[in-house]
């Protein structure tokens, strides 16, 4: 099926039908961890595209004269170094928001989402295919750490982007939004809002895909019957 | 002999990529050590001039600083201190203390303490508190660290500094006692440490920053 590949699949297959953190729920250690804000979330996910992105490129270059025996190894190597290079190059470019991720940033590491590409998907596809892999899965983790961060900010907390100027520079300290007079529900920062959270955001897509697979069975029923009628 | 190559080769694989990915992190790490540096002198130098003002000093705070050793006032075997001078007069001290019995682990202050004994100010640097109910110890949370501005261990006399609970002078937050307990007790100690070793810790001759950045 060569039309699995095409680019427009590729990114729908990333962001939804097939988004990791959603149906394969891979990555959930930095999921489940450092989405308690909507910027940190934004944060790790960016940092994680950027790994999946040249981690899927580099991969894809070197697939043909890797040995089978030893790429699991190689793709470590690829994906360690990739990770410590943005690590430090977060430390000097967001430092603030660097202190803040902590450990999470080196974590990505042990991401399975990111070897999981690598061996699924990279080392068997061109380059170009692999690289818009790597950013369609990337953005649609993203999406979903951005998401589940600002709902549990919004509840816990009654905020939403705050610390937008760790990332944006001060200039985006007016993003930030505040509820009056909403204390927050504690147990949405905590880990069990995050679970919870995760839980929600997988019944609205599953709601959204039947609902998506009901209209589709309903729109070929209708076009049969009106063949039949024509018939 | 043919799988002894194949192992040969595969291993040859291996060291390339050893070499090609540490090259990569060599080169990043060089790239960027300059300005990691500079952020974290930036950061520190931001929290050091949020409790000693800068136009009360005229040194620089961040390369005047020793490290002391006493774990039983001060909750940690190193213990830097950074000195704040005008004139070459001291102005005031901010310790590096560590609270050993947070709720949930260390908490790591900057207290610092003016020449004439009184607190400039206290804030916490990091700590594993529960979110929502112990981080009110936060500046940006709640005004609770503000109350150590301008006290000394006269005021309130020793005796009473203990959160109210304990029959003392200071506030403890709804729901959690046992962080602020334990931050005004971190507290006392280090003033108590600063009172005793007062001309001690101005005197002595600045610590290299190779060795005073570790710990």
């Amino acid at each position: 099926m060569p039309d699995n590949n095409s680019y427009p699949n590729l990114i729908i297959d990333g962001l939804w039908r097939n988004n990791q953190a959603l149906t394969a729920l891979l990555g959930l250690c930095p999921l489940l961890a450092v989405s308690n804000t909507a910027v940190n979330g934004l944060g790790l996910g960016l940092a994680t595209t950027a790994v999946l992105v040249a981690s899927n490129s580099t991969i894809s270059l070197i697939r043909n004269f890797v040995r089978p025996e030893v790429r699991l190894p190689v793709f470590v190597l690829v994906i360690a170094s990739f990770v410590t290079a943005i690590e430090l190059g977060m430390n000097a470019f967001f430092h603030e928001l660097h202190k803040i991720l902590g450990i999470f940033i080196p974590l990505i590491v042990t991401n399975c989402i990111i070897i999981g590409r690598a061996e699924a998907f990279a080392s068997k596809n061109n380059l170009r295919h692999s690289l818009v892999d790597g950013l369609s899965i990337g953005i649609g983790f993203t999406l979903v750490l951005f998401t589940l961060g600002g709902i549990r900010e919004l509840a816990g907390q009654g905020t939403l982007f705050d610390q937008a100027h760790l990332m944006f520079g001060e200039a985006a300290r007016g993003l930030s939004l505040k509820i009056e007079d909403f204390p927050g529900m504690l147990v949405a920062i905590l880990p069990p809002g995050a679970f919870i959270g995760l839980g929600l955001l997988i019944m609205v897509k599953n709601l959204i895909d039947k609902r998506v697979a009901a209209r589709a069975k309903a729109k070929t029923e209708y076009a049969e019957a009106a063949q039949g009628l024509v018939g | 002999m043919n799988s002894r190559l194949s192992i040969l080769i595969a291993a040859g694989i291996l060291a390339t990529f050893a070499i090609l990915g540490a090259s990569l992190v060599a080169f990043t790490h060089s790239a960027t050590k300059e300005r990691i540096a500079a952020n974290e002198r930036e950061t520190l130098l931001r929290s050091l001039r949020a409790l000693v003002p800068p136009d009360t000093v005229d040194n620089d705070m961040v390369s005047d600083v020793i490290v002391v050793q006493a774990p039983e006032w001060l909750g940690s075997e190193r213990t830097r201190v950074y000195r704040g001078r005008k004139m070459q007069q001291p102005v005031a001290a901010v310790l590096t203390s560590i609270v050993p019995n947070g709720y949930s682990g260390p908490i790591k202050l900057l207290v610092a303490v003016r020449y004439d004994g009184t607190l400039a100010g206290v804030r916490v640097i990091s700590h594993k508190e529960t979110p929502g109910l112990g981080d009110k110890m936060e500046a940006s949370r709640s005004d609770w660290i503000y109350g150590f501005n301008d006290q000394s261990l006269g005021d309130p006399p020793l005796e009473k500094w203990h959160v109210k609970r304990d029959g003392g002078e200071f506030d403890q937050f709804t729901g959690a006692t046992v962080t602020p307990r334990s931050i005004v007790k971190a507290v006392k100690n280090t003033l108590l440490y600063v009172q005793e070793h007062k001309e001690a810790l101005y005197d002595r001759q600045a610590t290299p920053p190779a060795t005073a950045t570790q710990g």
